[in-house]
């Protein structure tokens, strides 16, 4: 029973930790050691869920999970099981692995209807959108509203619309691209992949859809801390507010354009210059390595 | 770019800016002339036009024995749609792009899907009813 409690040990470490992250500001300050917590958290929370009933259905092996599921499949080869496990305890073992099966299979179809996304809408941009001299090296979609995005991929690609061509200035619209080509050559796609297929797989619980929300907003944090490296504060910051700003040009007063809230949050910690904490950061990533260590190991031994 | 992709734009592009919206049609040997700077074989653009065909791009239909081809949808039209991506209203649950930002009002987002709104067969994936959440409502009553 003890595996047991281990694992549920771990469940709810991850939920604490994940608490902490959502209300701690320090993420701001160094997105990248976040993103590994965020994904330390999942990958933990996963492999304990998967774990949990089948260690409570082991508990008459006595032994770590690993090696009581490899001494299970031997008595089942054989036909023999041990006293204490009955067909409850094997129930409990198939609920384990059919954990892992649903977050393999929402992961699996996760991956497969973006890519058939992406592959559709690479198809468009090659048959629409245009490239401009003013922005070497991305592609221009001729529409007046303001975006700028990355279709993700092997080969990537870096979009920004004639809105925003009207609506940045040179620097700002630099800053903005590195922003993009940063998305794209860290594959912040696939950081987010697994997040949004848990939010697929379980979108009744409010708390998976915020730690999407979090790692979705740390992501751009990311980027915008390259775009700075690169480009200094002002530009991106002006970028911001005026995509920010856009939303209501053509609004009547007091409709809000959708995520302002977090364009304001990115503006704001542009304007602070912050060195990244070095203890919390070393603390949190000492933690988060824990978390996954406790699973694996129950799993390997 | 492809050499096939650059194809299959400009045989668009002919589609696009040639064929007013009222008439039935083009054959291959009208496109093929139309990019007659290209010198491409008659042939080769029956193929393109029958890969752009098989996605979905345009619409062909046969008349005696040759087949006539339209756009499927304008320009503007695809357009529309990749900015609903783009501006994420696209209804996709998928981490399909990676923006900067997204500052989009509810005006902006109905214009957008009016003109996908009058397009055919590009309207099953604007049934999205996300895409038109609350908020979205809300800024437009006003």
């Amino acid at each position: 029973m003890a595996y047991a409690v281990h694992f549920a040990a771990t469940i709810l470490a991850c939920w604490l930790t994940a608490q902490v992250l959502t209300v701690s500001k320090w993420t701001w300050r160094a997105p990248r050691v976040a993103i590994l917590c965020w994904q330390a958290v999942g990958l933990a929370l996963g492999l304990s869920a998967m774990g949990l009933p089948m260690a409570v259905g082991l508990a008459a092996y006595d032994r770590p999970t690993g090696s009581a599921l490899l001494a299970l499949a031997e008595d089942l080869a054989h036909g023999t099981l041990p006293a204490g496990v009955g067909a409850a305890h094997l129930g409990l073992v198939g609920i384990g692995f059919g954990i892992g099966a649903v977050l393999l299979t929402t992961t699996v179809r996760s991956i497969h209807g973006t890519v058939r996304a992406q592959r559709r809408h690479r198809e468009l941009l090659s048959l629409v959108a245009r490239r401009d001299p003013t922005v070497p090296g991305a592609l221009v979609l001729d529409h007046p509203s303001a975006a700028a995005y990355c279709l993700p991929g092997v080969r990537p690609r870096v979009v920004v619309s004639a809105g925003t061509l009207s609506l940045l200035d040179r620097a700002e619209l630099a800053a903005v691209l590195t922003h993009e080509r940063t998305h794209a050559q860290e594959r912040h796609d696939l950081v987010l992949l697994p997040f949004t297929a848990l939010c697929r797989a379980l979108p009744w619980f409010g708390w998976v859809r915020d730690a999407h929300e979090q790692v979705a907003l740390l992501v751009e944090m990311r980027a915008d801390d390259k775009a700075r490296e690169l480009h200094a504060e002002a530009p991106l910051a002006g970028a911001l507010r005026r995509f920010a700003a856009a939303g209501h040009r053509v609004t009547p007063a007091g409709a809000l354009g959708v995520g302002d809230r977090d364009l304001d949050v990115r503006v704001q910690r542009l304007l602070v210059a912050d060195r990244p904490p070095r203890l919390l950061g070393g603390t949190a990533l000492a933690v988060a390595t824990t978390l996954v260590a406790l699973p694996i190991s129950l799993f390997l031994s | 770019m492809t050499r096939l992709g650059d194809l299959e734009r400009a045989v668009m592009d002919v589609l696009w800016d040639s064929v007013p919206a009222t008439s039935d049609g083009v054959t291959v040997r009208e496109v093929a002339d139309a990019l007659d700077g290209r010198e491409l074989a008659y042939t080769t653009v029956m193929t393109v036009l029958d890969r752009l065909a098989g996605k979905g791009m345009v619409q062909r239909e046969r008349e005696g024995r040759a087949w006539r081809y339209r756009p499927a949808a304008t320009r503007e039209a695809h357009i529309a749609q990749l900015m609903l991506d783009a501006l994420d209203l696209g209804g996709s649950r998928d981490a399909v792009l990676v923006r900067f930002a997204r500052s989009v009002t509810g005006t902006e987002a109905e214009v957008l899907r009016a003109a996908l709104g009058a397009e055919a067969g590009l309207t099953d994936r604007v049934d999205d009813p996300r895409a038109g959440g609350p908020a979205l409502d809300e800024a437009t009553d006003r």
